[in-house]
């Protein structure tokens, strides 16, 4: 068989911005960025997926079908989450005077605590 | 083997009607399998099985993510009090070292392209060490939960107004947590696997399949971390929330 | 009994058990899914008598409600995991893909194997569930009553489920490799059988949405067992979360059981119009876009569940979209019988009867699909008549179609084509009577998953348990006439339909290798006009 050889040099190359990549996350995670510290340390981890994922996977180097194969994956991960959230983010958008027929935006936590609640149901034996 | 004699004679027959061009082997790789018709074709084919296997493990923890993703969005406070309360030294230990082992098995295998014995024997031997490292910090982690009463269930507790929320928190994190623990000692197995085989000197550059798609998995369970890591220890810790 | 005198085929090279639980070939590991999908479709259809024993009378008379309760979801549980996933793919599929690639085996046979022994596993814990106590949930297992009220089995179950998905996804894996990398020198993406195409669909399908049911019903079960909050609004949690990612991966399986015989329904129309398929690669993109369409639908099960009506909007949009590459084999279908010469064997018939029914169950899942009109058929009578009419009029028959189709090459053997036609026409009757009076209840207002209704809806109730009577008379027949026929039926020779496809080109039952001589491809998938037509 004839995979493509990589110089140890491009893994240690990889290997030292995953480094640096690990640390900017940290030294981010520290700063007050609002909103934007949640996309912004995602996206960072999404830089070092793809540095994995082309150079110590091989994905630079592989056939057309591996880099749609690996597309495809988060493709379809991307829809479970966007879409799913239509539903999350669109909740309590509408209401009217009879009142709202949606699960709420959030559910309040007004039942009763753990102590209180009932045990789990046992299994049938 | 249910297979006769017969058969094998049916399945010489076949390479003679490939003729175009085609040098009809005799002589076998001992790892071909003969329902291929080359040893090319099943190292592609076992590539290609390996990435749809991923594909798989993609969506398997993709579940857990839109959980985690829904609830940190309802529950910031949560969340921010939640993951301050987990080791962010340890976290970037753990995540230094999964990156690190990553970069051994990258060079296990390719010391397995090159026919280098002794270096897939060293690097498969520091992977599983950087592994075991992981592992046992893990545990380390998990003791420390346990001490502090945040593992979910009916022990669970949590100071603050936020508690039945963080208990969800906790939920997302031992799963996920557990759920790339649980792959990595399966991947200690590969390894082991892959340990035993490289010392045999089964692998050359004719053929080092079984290297190539433990490297593929192994890398898969660093890239499942390169995600927790954030997303677990580095909610919130700019305290804009909480 | 049934090869000693023929020649070596992978039936007859070894008959030792061991050589069977052992095998890696293909062929083999289809029949033993065969054995065990049947014995869970009686399974099913033993609870689905109770139910509708228990409905021929207004009143809940013939069990409590806690086991009526039982008998719905061990029928669902059974024939969905059971039976309509793994029916066609991992029975026809295993046994006429490598065939029909000209390939000698699957890609991983040995991973083929353990696809078996995963679902046999899983078949056992679930079995198990059933007979120390049975389970309540629904097939669909909706917490909170699944994680908090239920008393019932539903961890067993749930680990069944959670083992048998794997079975899929190796299956889906192992198919994905095998088009990919297997076909036979010639044979190009645009030369394969439409059935081909259906099963990388669905394998795209399994690979991609099994794994969410998996961690879903991991999650249910930890929230039971450990009394978690996902799924808890005491504790924050929420409900409808377990719906999306249940039926993240639930809407997409309903296409894993239709897409393979929708394939099997080309292959049949194909040969027995003696044509090709009208509108070919239509079709086949027609099933990729079905299966990639059919994840964006899921939520269509939600609607009255409590989500955002502008979310509700896009999924109806979406789930009309889905519908339209359906249409687009529907009409192909037709177009491939104008002008053909149609020639009335069994399979063709199965065909027919599929025809009309996955017809209406196709066009009365756009009447769920409607918002406006879902919010009063929603868990009604007119929903399990729709699925019925798909899963069963659609899904099964076109199983059926195929079994009939390829059991000489499985076989070796022919069967009665007179008694396989009556078998047709009894599920069809049958199952019309079953079913169409269902749609009538639900447009009444008759609910789903109730053992007792109101007395004005009985002449329609036991209409329908009547036919559900006729309808097992007509799959008890099969079950006759093929096991006759490996005794006495007639010896098939290695094409007795004289159709096209590379798995046609090889004797019946095949070699344990499957061809003597590497085949290579020079044509299409279907030039019936080379071939001469046979009077019957």
């Amino acid at each position: 068989m004839s995979g493509h050889v990589s110089p140890k040099s491009t893994y240690y190359a990889v290997f030292g911005a995953l480094m640096v990549l690990t640390a900017i996350t940290v030294a981010v995670a520290f700063l007050h960025l609002g909103t934007l510290n949640f996309p912004v340390a995602l996206g960072i981890a999404i830089f070092k997926a793809t540095l994995v994922i082309l150079f110590f996977m091989h994905v630079k180097y592989s056939s057309r079908l591996t880099k749609m194969i690996v597309g495809m994956a988060f493709f379809f991960l991307a829809i479970l989450l966007l879409l799913t959230l239509t539903d999350y983010g669109s909740r309590g958008w509408y209401a009217s005077d009879r009142g709202s027929a949606t699960a709420g935006t959030q559910v309040t936590v007004t039942g009763p605590d753990r102590a209180t609640r009932p045990a789990p149901a046992a299994e049938a034996k | 083997m249910p297979d006769g004699a017969s058969i094998h004679a049916a399945d010489h027959g076949h390479a003679h009607a490939l003729a175009h061009g085609h040098e009809h082997e005799h002589v076998h790789h001992p790892a071909h399998q003969h329902h291929f018709q080359t040893m090319e074709q099943q190292a592609e084919a076992s590539t290609l099985g390996m990435w749809a296997f991923l594909v798989t493990e993609v969506m398997f923890f993709g579940g857990l993510l839109m959980a985690y993703l829904i609830y940190r969005v309802w529950y910031p406070e949560a969340w921010s009090e939640g993951s301050q309360e987990l080791n962010i030294i340890l976290g970037g230990f753990n995540t230094v070292v999964l990156i690190g082992s990553s970069l051994t098995m990258a060079l296990a295998v390719r010391a397995a392209q090159t026919g280098w014995r002794k270096g897939q024997i060293v690097f498969l031997i520091l992977t599983m060490i950087l592994g075991l490292t992981f592992l046992v910090v893990k545990v380390f982690e998990y003791k420390e939960k346990f001490e502090t009463g945040h593992v979910p269930g009916p022990n669970f507790h949590f100071e603050g107004p936020y508690g039945p929320q963080a208990e969800i928190f906790f939920s997302l994190y031992f799963g996920l947590t557990g759920l790339h623990a649980l792959h990595m000692v399966i991947g200690f197995g590969i390894l082991s696997a892959m340990l035993w085989m490289a010392s045999k000197n089964k692998f050359s550059p004719q053929w080092y399949t079984p290297m190539e798609l433990s490297g593929l998995y192994w890398h898969f369970v660093d890239i499942v971390w390169i995600f927790l890591f954030p997303l677990l220890y580095l909610v919130d810790r700019a305290h804009n929330v909480v | 009994m049934l090869a000693t005198e023929s020649p070596v085929n992978y039936l007859n090279v070894n008959t030792s058990v061991a050589s069977w639980l052992f095998t890696k070939d293909h062929k083999r590991i289809a029949i033993l899914y065969m054995v065990v999908v049947t014995c869970a479709f009686i399974l099913g259809a033993i609870f689905a008598a109770g139910v509708r024993l228990e409905l021929t009378t207004p009143e809940g008379d013939l069990v409590s409600s806690d086991t009526y309760n039982k008998l719905f979801t061990m029928h669902g549980v059974a024939m969905v995991f059971f039976v309509l996933i793994p029916v066609v793919p991992a029975i026809l599929g295993n046994f006429a893909l490598p065939l029909m690639l000209g390939a000698k085996d699957v890609a991983f046979p040995k991973l083929n194997l353990l696809s078996w022994y995963v679902f046999v596993i899983g078949f056992t814990f679930t079995v198990v569930a059933m007979i120390t106590g049975g389970v309540d949930t629904g097939w669909t297992f909706y917490p909170p009553y699944s994680t908090d009220g239920s008393n019932s089995n539903v961890l067993l179950a749930g680990i069944g489920v959670f083992v048998t998905g794997f079975s899929s996804i190796l299956t889906g894996l192992n198919f994905m490799v095998t088009i990919h990398r297997m076909r036979a020198p010639g044979l190009t993406w645009f030369r394969l059988p439409l059935f081909v195409w259906a099963l990388y669909a669905t394998s795209l399908v399994m690979v991609l949405g099994t794994p969410v049911i998996a961690i879903t019903v991991a999650m249910l079960a930890v929230e039971r067992a450990f009394g978690l909050g996902f799924f808890d609004p005491r504790l924050g949690g929420d409900p409808v979360l377990f719906q999306h990612l249940f039926w993240f991966y639930s809407h997409p399986a309903v296409y894993i059981m239709i897409l393979p015989p929708m394939g099997v329904i080309s292959e049949v129309i194909a040969c027995f119009s003696r044509k090709n398929v009208f509108g070919y690669s239509f079709v086949a993109f027609s099933s990729l876009a079905i299966a990639i369409f059919g994840f964006l639908v899921w939520a269509h099960h939600l609607f009255v569940a409590g989500i955002s009506p502008y979310s509700a909007l896009v999924f109806s949009f979406l789930t009309y979209a889905v519908a339209i590459p359906s249409a687009v084999k529907t009409f192909n279908w037709t177009a491939t019988l104008y002008r053909g010469a149609i020639w009335l064997k069994a399979p063709m018939i199965w065909v027919f009867g599929f025809l009309g029914l996955f017809l209406i169950g196709g066009l009365t899942g756009l009447f769920t699909a409607a918002l406006g009109i879902d919010i009063h058929i929603h868990d009604t009578y007119f929903v399990v008549a729709h699925f019925h009419y798909i899963m069963v009029g659609g899904a099964i028959m076109g199983y059926f179609a195929g079994l009939h189709y390829y059991w000489p090459k499985i076989t070796g053997r022919m069967y009665s084509d007179y008694l396989a036609k009556l078998a047709a026409l009894l599920v069809f009757v049958g199952f019309n009577l079953t079913f169409f009076p269902q749609f009538i209840l639900g447009y009444l207002g008759m609910p789903r998953r109730y053992h007792m209704y109101p007395p004005e809806f009985q002449v329609l109730n036991v209409l329908s348990s009547s036919g559900a009577a006729v309808l097992g008379i007509g799959y008890l027949l099969p079950m006759i006439y093929f096991i006759y026929s490996l005794f006495k039926g007639e010896k098939a020779g290695a094409n007795p339909w004289l159709a096209t496809g590379l798995e046609w080109q090889t004797q019946s039952p095949p070699l344990p290798h499957n061809f003597p001589v590497q085949p290579i491809v020079t044509e299409g998938a279907y030039e019936y006009s080379k071939r001469e037509i046979k009077v019957a």
